[in-house]
């Protein structure tokens, strides 16, 4: 039993997605996602990127076409899989730390088990402060931080992010991205990010797949790989800079002329 | 100092809602001087006041009477009408069904069924607070389906992701994000509750001849033109109405205002 056969984290092949209506929002996508990579989707509204996400977790099926998250049918393989929306869909009546404990909640996983896990997704995302705090009393930022480590406290293999950080400021984006590579960094999990922003497929990624509108297809793959490590600093060197002009480009051509 | 700045407003809304019953008080004794209106017409505030103190007990009966009624109205309603918005809250296709049917409860006037409640159920408490019932059902049930159905479809497919039962997706989404709808319906109906308890016993007021809740008493003091007691009636309704409304703001702001928008709008204003 020498030979390690190696499963792809995430296989789509041939995946088509119809809606009643008529509109094709997904024509025959095929894309293989090995483990480790964050892979992030690119591309102008209606190519389909948030489809994506919802036919890899199994919460929309496909018209045609196969899905396999770890060799299993997605929605089999959810015990994996997290997935972050673009709202931080906290429970308002539930106080930080009550919001973080759900998913295992959910899961069925036993008190202790749970005080312990909560209290360190807490730490592991600066939030300890605030656990007993309610989601109303937090700023924006905060609450995306609440909604990672509730994704994160089931120890998922596969994360699910559909514009995440979208609704944030600049600022607040920038110091949340870096906040995610370190804790992929810690966990090893992992990525299919969706987002609209060029600099942060960039620098959060290790491949980019730039998708095109009606219908929504791959125009282009664009691997991403820096010879510095991905800090702060790496917004401003050179190569980063490069690399957000070459997907700017492939991403024009996404958008009809 | 903030605590300080609250308590003197407080007391300026007190101060100010006492102002005006004053002059309500006095605009009413004008009306009875310059108009010399007869006292079984329009009994002076001093007579009326006179009527509380003289006839305490029986004011205090009768409106625990109605009170009775009205509340065990209203808790069934809440009881009923949380049951049947979780049918309701099933499918589509049974709220199609079936909510016609909660819109006939709401426009069936009252009035004209009291006379037939009370032919099948008898005089007394039962008919009364059955009528009480009837008309708090409808606000629960509408405010409560429109909670349990109007929850974030991307908090369902978060549940959905962690493999949520439906039993979790009840009890853990659907029923906690209903509560605040919930007590928008028992506010309305609490109010019309007591109405309706007045309603009722205008018609099925009591068993026994000279005891019963307050509508019945407004009755029978007019035909003794015992004006000035019908007023102190009136006004136990009135305060009746408003312990209902408090207990049931209170309990609204005890289990809604670490995290709801509404509860904490009242803490502020």
């Amino acid at each position: 039993m020498t030979e390690t056969f190696v499963v792809p984290e995430v296989e789509l092949s041939g995946v088509s997605k119809r809606y009643p209506n008529g509109r094709i929002v997904l024509d025959s996508v095929n894309l293989t996602i090995a483990k480790g990579e964050f892979v992030t989707l690119l591309g102008p509204s209606g190519c389909g990127k948030s489809t994506v996400l919802k036919l890899i977790s199994g919460l929309t099926s496909p018209s045609s076409g196969r899905i396999q998250v770890d060799g299993m049918t997605p929605k089999n393989a959810r015990e994996t899989v997290s997935y972050i929306f673009q709202d931080a869909t906290l429970l308002p009546w539930r106080t930080v730390r009550q919001n973080v404990g759900l998913s295992l909640e959910l899961e069925s996983v036993n008190g202790d088990r749970r005080k312990q896990t909560t209290a360190a997704l807490l730490d592991l995302v600066g939030l300890e402060q605030v656990g007993e705090a309610y989601p109303r009393e937090l700023s924006g930022g905060m609450k995306m931080r609440v909604s990672l480590a509730r994704a994160l406290a089931t120890n998922p293999r596969l994360l699910l992010m559909d514009e995440p950080f979208a609704a944030l400021d600049e600022m607040t984006r920038d110091r949340l991205n870096e906040e995610l590579l370190r804790l992929r960094s810690e966990q090893q999990w992992t990525a299919v990010f969706v987002t609209h922003s060029v600099a942060e497929a960039v620098f959060l990624s290790t491949r980019i797949v730039v998708l095109a509108a009606n219908p929504g297809r791959i125009l282009n793959v664009v691997p991403v790989d820096f010879s510095t490590a991905r800090t702060a600093a790496l917004r401003s060197a050179r190569e980063f800079g490069e690399k957000v002009l070459q997907v700017s480009r492939t991403l024009r051509e996404a958008f009809p002329q | 100092m903030n605590a300080n700045r609250t308590l003197q407003q407080q007391l300026i809304t007190a101060a100010n809602a006492l102002g005006v019953f004053a002059a309500l008080l006095l605009l009413w004794q004008l009306v009875l001087w310059i108009f010399r209106v007869p006292p079984f017409m329009l009994p002076s505030p001093w007579a009326v006041a006179r009527a509380v103190v003289a006839r305490f007990p029986a004011l205090t009966t009768s409106l625990s009477i109605t009170a009775e009624e009205a509340g065990g109205g209203l808790l069934a309603s809440i009881v009923v009408g949380v049951i049947i918005a979780l049918l309701f809250a099933q499918s589509r296709w049974v709220r199609r069904m079936l909510y016609p049917y909660t819109i006939l409860l709401q426009t069936v006037p009252i009035v004209a069924i009291a006379p037939l409640i009370l032919m099948w159920v008898g005089a007394g408490t039962a008919s009364v607070a059955l009528i009480a019932f009837i008309i708090s059902l409808a606000p629960v049930i509408a405010n409560t389906t429109q909670g349990l159905i109007s929850v974030d479809e991307n908090l369902v497919n978060l549940f959905l992701m962690h493999n949520a039962s439906p039993r979790q997706l009840l009890f853990k989404l659907r029923l906690p994000h209903a509560v605040p709808s919930l007590f928008v319906g028992i506010r309305i109906a609490s109010g019309i509750s007591v109405i309706g308890a007045i309603t009722g016993e205008l018609y099925a007021g009591s068993s026994q001849i000279g005891q019963g809740g307050l509508g019945y008493s407004i009755l029978y003091a007019s035909s003794q033109l015992q004006t000035d007691y019908l007023f102190a009636l009136v006004l136990a309704a009135t305060v009746l109405g408003f312990a209902f409304f408090f207990v049931v703001m209170f309990l609204e702001w005890h289990f809604l205002h670490r995290w709801h928008e509404s509860a904490r709008a009242q803490e502020t204003e």
